[in-house]
């Protein structure tokens, strides 16, 4: 056995039976699908599973890989295990051959060709779905982006290989997470390219819908007198005014500080309550006078 | 489609879509979109209109359940249900977040 990768991408070991395989893909595929997992290896992970089982969950796939590895795939003079399911000469996209769902699924690209006609557009038109991750302040302020877009490409013996296009494009300020772009015409054959837009998570903000919230540490002292505070905003530190008395947790909102999508999205402040991690001397004195000072049990709800 | 255009070029921001393009944008028919819409899981701006429209978030919950349920062999129930707990969970991983980075920094 040359290769080992595709065992290893699915978790089983080369003595597995079809049936452990079929069961790893299925667990991987519900494990690492992009739409479940949000962590940064799972598309990879979703994308390296699926590769996997195209070859491994088909005998003579199979068969063909543990004999050769990686060059399962390369015309060879000998018995060729392919030959029963390959069409000969020039390329048809042979359903037999390649799963149509894996296909489309691996190289984010739609073969829904009956809807298209009816829009007047030739078969080769294919509109492509690509996925963009992009820092908040991006959609924010509106920034250029480049994305690579890997698409495949049919050579003169039939095979399939990779071609890599860049594309620059200005995410438009104001977009949603979640949200879609169209890139007219830049799809294959002249179709459309459709990008999903996602942020990435942001040290300072928590980002839902077209609301932000932000955790804003104050004080006690803050907390019970109120008055002014700085805190962040995406544009800009601005002051917040804390109310007398203010509650942990409590939400404070400033209206239209959020995503400047149409209907403009606002931001939270979050208060936490925050002991200073060292007292002076002085400040303990004063902590003992209010101790004396303001009586009340916080815990009697407690039955205590 | 409702769209903003910006920056002069070809790309625009898709803020609605009608029935007939939701179902090319996710590569479905009208029926697939009826069916998702009867179980909730996306719900067009209003029901009556001559033609369905539906927005962002709308459009961005039926794409995902049409490669859920391609890609995982879900049924209509299966997707809704895979849909409302993936949104539970992210809001209590955001709330998660909230108490993690409760300790004085």
């Amino acid at each position: 056995m040359s290769d080992t990768t595709y065992y290893k991408a699915l978790g089983v070991p080369t003595s597995a039976t079809a049936d452990d395989i079929k069961r790893a893909y299925r667990k991987m595929a519900r494990k690492y699908h992009p739409d479940v997992n949000p962590g940064p290896d799972a598309d990879a992970k979703f994308k390296a599973a699926g590769t996997a089982y195209e070859v491994l969950g088909d005998p003579e796939k199979r068969a063909a890989y543990d004999r050769y590895g990686a060059d399962w795939d390369q015309p060879r003079q000998e018995y060729d295990p392919r030959q029963n399911t390959r069409t000969q000469g020039g390329f048809a996209f042979d359903e037999r051959d390649v799963n149509p769902d894996m296909f489309r699924e691996f190289f984010g690209q739609n073969f829904g060709q009956n809807f298209r006609q009816d829009f007047g557009r030739s078969s080769m038109q294919r509109d492509q779905h690509a996925r963009i991750d992009i820092p908040l302040e991006d959609a924010i302020t509106g920034q250029r982006q480049t994305l690579t877009l890997q698409s495949p490409q049919v050579d003169a013996t039939g095979h399939v290989t990779m071609q890599t296009r860049t594309i620059d494009l200005r995410i438009p300020k104001g977009v949603m997470p979640g949200q879609s772009l169209r890139l007219k015409g830049q799809g294959e054959g002249g179709g459309d390219l459709f990008i999903e837009v996602a942020f990435k998570p942001h040290p300072i903000y928590r980002i839902d819908g077209r609301d932000l919230y932000v955790t804003l540490p104050i004080t006690p002292w803050e907390a019970a007198l109120g008055g002014k505070v700085k805190m962040p905003t995406p544009t800009g530190p601005v002051d917040l005014n804390i109310p007398e008395n203010a509650r942990n947790d409590q939400k404070l909102r400033l209206r239209g500080r959020g995503l400047p999508t149409a209907q403009k999205g606002d931001l939270y402040a979050v208060l936490q309550i925050i002991n200073p991690p060292k007292l002076s001397p002085k400040a303990r004195d004063l902590y003992r006078e209010l101790a004396r000072e303001q009586t009340g049990n916080p815990r009697s709800k407690l039955g205590v | 489609m409702r769209k903003a255009s910006t920056d002069g070029t070809n790309v625009h921001l898709i803020e609605t879509l009608s029935l007939s393009e939701l179902t090319m944008f996710c590569d479905v028919n009208a029926e697939w979109v009826v069916t998702l819409v009867e179980h909730g899981v996306v719900t067009p701006v209003t029901q009556a209109a001559p033609e369905w429209e539906f927005t962002p978030p709308h459009i961005a919950r039926a794409r995902k359940a049409s490669r859920l349920m391609r890609d995982l062999g879900l049924n209509f129930a299966g997707v809704a249900l895979v849909l409302d707990l993936i949104e539970e969970r992210d809001a209590l991983l955001r709330k998660l977040t909230v108490l993690e980075t409760s300790e004085f920094a």
